[in-house]
C-alpha cells in the first residue's frame, strides 16, 4: 500500500459509457441528482460531464462519456473514450470502475461496445437499461445467466423510472473498489498472442508503456489507420511501424483479416454468449413503433408531417417568441432607465446604462429562441422523431457532402444562428459538424429582416413582378434569403472538400424505437442549454458591447461644438418660445388656473391651440439634442473610423457614415437601424418601419447634393448584411462549440469577405442597370 | 453481384460479403451487419435513399451508395 493520501480521502471515480441514447445521462442524473459539472476536455470539442454521487459526500465521482458505437478511433474527438478509460487524459484522472450502459432491447449490438471495454483492464458492471421496453417487445433475459456468460456484475435498470438505480448507487458507495477487471476473451489464440509479442517489440523500440498498454496494441493491430496506430508509431518511429506491419502480416497469413476480425469475433462471441440467456418473440411482430414509421416515413403523410412540423418550430422560434423578447426588450430598457435616474449623468452613467446593462441585455434576449429551438430538439430528440426528420432529408442536404443530420440545424439558422450552432451537437460526423457550424450564420436570421425591411421600404419601388403575381419588394426580400442559402451551399461544398474532408462519405444511422417523452429531462436539457449560453458566450458579448458603446461615446462632444448646434437651433427654439408668449399675452388667455379650466370647459380648441404651442418649444429643443446626438456621434471614435474605411467602402456605394453604421453593427447587425436613426439626426429610438427614418436616408446627399442612397446602393447594403458575420453572439458560441478561436475567426473572415465581395458585385452591376 | 440496394421493401436476405474502403466496411460491420447475418428491407425514404433496415432486432438506416457494397445471398 502506498504512503499517500488514506484510502478514506481518495476520490473514487466511475464512468458511465454506452451506446447512443441508451440512458446514460438519465442515470447520471438519478445519481447525481441533476448536478453536473459541465465543460469541455481540452483542445477537442467534446463536451466533459462530471458530477458527485449524490449521498457520498463527494467521495464518488462519475463522468457522464458521450455515446458511442464502437471505441474505435480516428479523429481526437472519438479518441477521448479511450483516453479517459486508459487515463491518457491529463485534465481527467483515470476512473476506477466503468457502468457500460447497454439497452436491454438491442442487447446484440450494445454487447459490441461493452466486449470492447472489457478489455480495458478496469472493473466492469454492466447496467442493463430499459428493461421495460424489453418487456414491452417481449423479449426475456435472464440476468443471473448474463452475469456468468459476460463475468461482470449485471444490474437490471430502468432509469426514466428510477428503478434500480438505488442499487447502482449502493455498488458505487460500498463495494466497487473491490471488484476486479473481467477476463473475458472474445478473439482467438491467434490473434491475442499476436497482440502480446506486438506489445514486447513495441516496449523495445522505445514506445513509452502508456501509448503501448496491451488494450491499445489490441486497438492498433484491429484499425488500420486509427489514432492508437498514429500514436505508437509517432512514439516509437520506424521500428514501431515495422513491427505492426511484420505482425499485421503474419496474423493475415494466418487467416485473420484485420478489417473484418473485430466485429467476425466480437458478434459471433456475443450470439454464444446470449444463446439460452435472451428470449425472443419467433417472429418480429410489427410494433408500435414500426407501425407509427409506416405513417412517419411514408412518402406522402410522413413529408406532409415533416413539413408541418418544421413549419411549427420555425414558426415559433421565429414568431412566437417575439413577444417574450420585446418584454426581455423593455425589461432591460425599464431596468436601464431606473438604474440611470440613480447615477447623475455622465460617463459612469453612460457605461452602466449603455454598456453593461444594454449590453447583458443583448444577450440574455437570445435566451427565448434558444429555449424554444431546443424544447422542440429535446423533445423530438427525445421521442425518437429527430433520427426520422434526419432520414427524410439525408438525399437533399447529401448533394452538397452533409447529412439529414445538418437538416434541423440549418433550418434553425433562419431564425438565430445561435442555437443553430448548438444544435449541430446532434450531428455525430465531425467533418459534417464543423462545416455545418460554420455555414449556419449565412442563413438569412431573424435579426437581418429589421435591415431588410428597411431599406427594401424605403428604395424598393412597390411595383408588382411577373404578370402582377408578386411585389417586386416581396421577390427582393425573398432574394436577400436565397443569397444566404446559395452562398452556403458553396460554402458547404468546398469546406467538405478541404478542411472537412470525410474519410467515407458514409451515413449509417440508428432508428430508435419511439417512446413517451420524458418532460423533466426535455426540461432539463433546454434549461441547460440556455444557462450554457448565458455563461459561456454572455461574458464575451457584453465585453464586446462594452467597446463599441466606447467607441461611440467617446470623444464627449466639446463645448465648440454644442455652442455650434445650440447656435443653429437657437433660432426655432426662439420662434417656439415667442409663438407661447404671443398666445399668452393675448387678452382672452386666462391668468389663474381657476379661469383655465373655465376656458377648457367653454372652449376647449382655445386651450388646444396653447398646448400645439407649448408642444413646439419641446419639439425644437428635442431637435436640437438629437442634432447634438448626430454631431458627437459623427465625431466620436466610430465616426473617425467610418471616415477612415471611407475609400475601402466606396466602390460598394456607401459613404462614411454607412462604414460607420456598419461597423457599429458587428456585435449585432440589427443595430444598424438605431444607428442611422442617430447618424442621419431621426434620434436612436427609430424601428425599420419608421417613415421618419425613411425620408432621412432618402433626403441623405452627398456635398455636391447627389443622394447617398438609391436601390444600387440600398441592394448593396443588405447583400453585405446577408452575409457578413456581425453577430458578436455567434462567433462566441461559435468559439464555445469548437473549443477553439480558430473557427470562430475563420468564421468572422471568410463571411466578412464574401459579403464584401457580393456588396461589390451586386453595386456595380445595379448601378450600370439602373442608370 | 447481388447487393443490398437492390433488395426490396418487406424482403430479407443474408450478407455474403462487404466491399469498398476499409474504413466504411468496419463502420458498417460494427453496426452489426457482418457476414452470415439476416437482413431485411423495411422501407425506402419518400426520395429513394436511404434505406431503412432490420438487422440484429433493432432498425437503422443507411445510404443506397453504402448498401451496394454489401453483397447479399441470391434467395
Ligand atoms: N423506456 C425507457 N426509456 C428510458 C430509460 N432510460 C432512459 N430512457 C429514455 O431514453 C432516452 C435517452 O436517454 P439519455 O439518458 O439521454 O441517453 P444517453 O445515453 O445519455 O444518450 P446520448 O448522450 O445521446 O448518447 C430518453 O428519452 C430517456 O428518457 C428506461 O429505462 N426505459
Ligand atoms: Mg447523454
Amino acid at each position: 500500500m502506498s504512503t499517500a493520501a488514506p484510502a478514506a480521502t481518495k476520490k473514487f471515480r466511475a464512468a458511465l459509457i454506452g451506446n447512443p441514447n441508451t440512458g446514460k445521462t438519465t442515470i447520471f442524473n438519478a445519481l447525481t441528482g441533476f448536478k453536473a459539472r459541465v465543460g469541455n476536455y481540452a483542445g477537442v470539442t467534446v463536451e466533459r460531464k462530471t458530477g458527485a454521487l449524490k449521498g457520498s459526500n463527494g467521495k464518488v465521482e462519475l463522468i457522464d462519456l458521450p455515446g458511442t458505437y464502437s471505441l474505435s478511433a480516428r479523429s481526437e474527438d472519438e479518441m477521448i473514450a479511450v483516453d479517459v478509460l486508459t487515463g491518457l487524459r491529463s485534465d481527467q484522472d483515470r476512473p476506477d470502475l466503468v457502468l457500460v450502459v447497454v439497452d436491454a432491447s438491442n442487447l446484440e449490438r450494445n454487447l459490441f461496445l461493452a466486449t470492447q471495454v472489457l478489455e480495458v483492464g478496469l472493473p466492469v458492471i454492466v447496467l442493463l437499461n430499459m428493461v421495460d421496453a424489453a418487456e414491452a417487445g417481449g423479449i426475456e433475459i435472464d440476468v443471473e445467466k448474463l452475469t456468468h456468460r459476460i463475468g461482470t456484475k449485471v444490474i437490471p435498470l430502468v432509469a426514466s423510472k428510477n428503478t434500480g438505480i438505488d442499487e447502482v448507487a449502493e455498488e458505487l458507495n460500498d463495494s466497487a473498489d473491490r471488484l476486479m477487471p473481467s477476463h473475458t476473451e472474445v478473439f482467438p489464440y491467434e490473434f491475442t498472442s499476436a497482440a502480446e509479442k506486438l506489445h514486447e517489440q513495441l516496449i523495445e523500440a522505445g514506445v513509452p508503456e502508456r501509448y503501448a498498454e496491451p488494450f491499445l496494441v489490441r486497438r492498433c493491430l484491429l484499425e488500420a489507420g486509427g489514432m492508437a496506430e498514429a500514436r505508437i508509431i509517432r512514439e516509437g518511429g520506424n521500428n514501431a511501424k515495422a513491427a505492426i506491419a511484420e505482425i499485421r502480416k503474419e496474423l493475415a497469413d494466418n487467416g485473420c483479416r484485420a478489417m473484418t476480425l473485430e466485429a467476425r469475433c466480437r458478434y459471433g462471441w456475443i450470439r454464444e454468449a446470449l444463446d439460452g440467456v435472451v428470449q425472443r418473440p419467433e417472429e418480429h411482430r410489427a410494433s408500435f413503433s414500426d407501425k407509427l414509421d409506416a405513417i412517419l416515413i411514408h412518402k406522402v403523410w410522413g413529408s406532409a408531417i415533416f413539413v408541418l412540423l418544421m413549419l411549427l418550430i420555425f414558426q415559433s422560434i421565429y414568431t412566437w417568441s417575439g413577444p417574450l423578447m420585446d418584454l426581455i426588450d423593455g425589461g432591460f430598457g425599464a431596468l436601464g432607465e431606473a438604474v440611470g435616474a440613480l447615477f447623475a449623468e455622465g460617463p459612469l452613467q453612460a457605461l452602466i446604462v449603455d454598456g453593461l446593462i444594454a449590453g447583458v441585455g443583448g444577450v440574455v434576449i437570445f435566451l427565448p429562441q434558444i429555449l424554444i429551438l431546443f424544447f422542440f430538439i429535446a423533445l423530438l430528440e427525445d421521442c425518437g422523431y429527430m433520427a426520422r426528420a434526419a432520414f427524410l432529408m439525408d438525399k437533399l442536404l447529401s448533394k452538397v457532402g452533409l447529412s439529414g443530420r445538418s437538416f434541423i440545424p440549418m433550418l434553425s439558422g433562419f431564425a438565430c444562428a445561435i442555437p443553430a450552432v448548438m444544435a449541430t451537437r446532434t450531428i455525430e460526423d465531425r467533418n459534417d459538424r464543423f462545416t455545418t457550424i460554420l455555414v449556419a450564420p449565412l442563413m438569412s436570421c431573424s435579426a437581418r429582416l429589421p435591415v431588410y425591411v428597411l431599406f427594401v421600404g424605403a428604395f424598393v419601388p412597390a411595383n408588382s413582378i411577373l404578370g402582377g403575381l408578386i411585389g417586386l419588394q416581396a421577390a427582393v426580400l425573398f432574394s436577400m434569403y436565397l443569397v444566404g442559402v446559395v452562398v452556403a451551399i458553396g460554402v458547404a461544398l468546398v469546406l467538405k472538400k478541404t478542411f472537412f474532408k470525410s474519410k467515407t462519405p458514409s451515413f449509417i444511422m440508428e432508428l430508435p424505437p419511439y417512446r413517451a417523452p420524458q418532460w423533466k429531462a426535455v426540461f432539463h436539457r433546454m434549461w441547460e442549454r440556455g444557462m450554457e449560453f448565458l455563461k459561456r458566450a454572455g461574458t464575451i458579448i457584453v465585453a464586446v458591447s462594452a467597446i463599441v458603446w466606447a467607441l461611440t461615446y467617446y470623444p464627449r462632444p466639446s463645448d465648440e461644438l454644442t455652442a455650434r448646434v445650440d447656435a443653429q437651433h437657437a433660432p426655432q427654439i426662439v420662434e417656439a418660445e415667442a409663438a407661447l408668449a404671443a398666445w399668452l399675452m393675448r387678452e382672452e388667455t386666462p391668468a389663474t388656473t381657476e379661469e383655465l379650466i373655465e376656458l377648457s370647459e367653454s372652449s376647449p380648441e382655445e386651450v388646444a391651440e396653447g398646448a400645439a404651442l407649448l408642444d413646439g418649444i419641446y419639439a425644437a429643443e428635442s431637435d436640437r439634442d438629437t442634432a447634438l446626438q448626430g454631431a458627437q456621434i459623427r465625431d466620436s471614435f466610430l465616426g473617425r473610423m467610418g471616415h477612415f474605411v471611407e475609400p475601402i467602402v466606396a466602390p460598394l456605394g456607401w459613404d462614411w457614415r454607412i462604414g460607420m453604421g456598419a461597423i457599429a453593427s458587428f456585435p449585432a447587425r440589427e443595430v444598424i437601424v438605431s444607428t442611422l436613426g442617430i447618424i442621419y439626426d431621426t434620434g436612436g429610438d427609430v424601428d425599420e418601419e419608421s417613415v421618419d427614418l425613411r425620408e432621412k436616408l432618402k433626403n441623405a446627399r452627398y456635398e455636391d447634393g447627389s443622394p447617398v442612397f438609391n436601390l444600387a446602393v440600398a441592394l448593396s447594403i443588405m447583400v453585405f448584411f446577408a452575409l457578413c458575420a456581425q453577430c458578436a453572439a455567434t462567433l462566441a458560441i461559435i468559439k464555445r462549440e469548437t473549443n477553439s478561436w480558430r473557427w470562430p475567426i475563420f468564421t468572422f473572415a471568410y463571411m466578412t469577405g464574401l459579403a464584401y465581395i457580393a456588396a461589390l458585385i451586386t453595386y456595380q452591376i445595379a448601378i450600370r442597370l439602373i442608370t | 453481384m447481388r447487393t443490398l440496394a437492390d433488395l426490396k421493401p418487406g424482403t430479407s436476405a443474408e450478407i455474403v460479403d462487404l466491399h469498398g474502403d476499409d474504413l466504411a466496411v468496419q463502420r458498417i460491420m460494427e453496426m452489426g451487419l457482418t457476414e452470415g447475418e439476416r437482413v431485411s428491407v423495411l422501407r425506402y425514404a419518400p426520395t429513394g435513399d436511404p434505406i431503412e433496415l432490420r438487422v440484429r432486432g433493432y432498425n437503422l438506416s443507411i445510404r443506397r451508395a453504402d448498401a451496394s457494397n454489401i453483397e447479399i445471398s441470391k434467395d
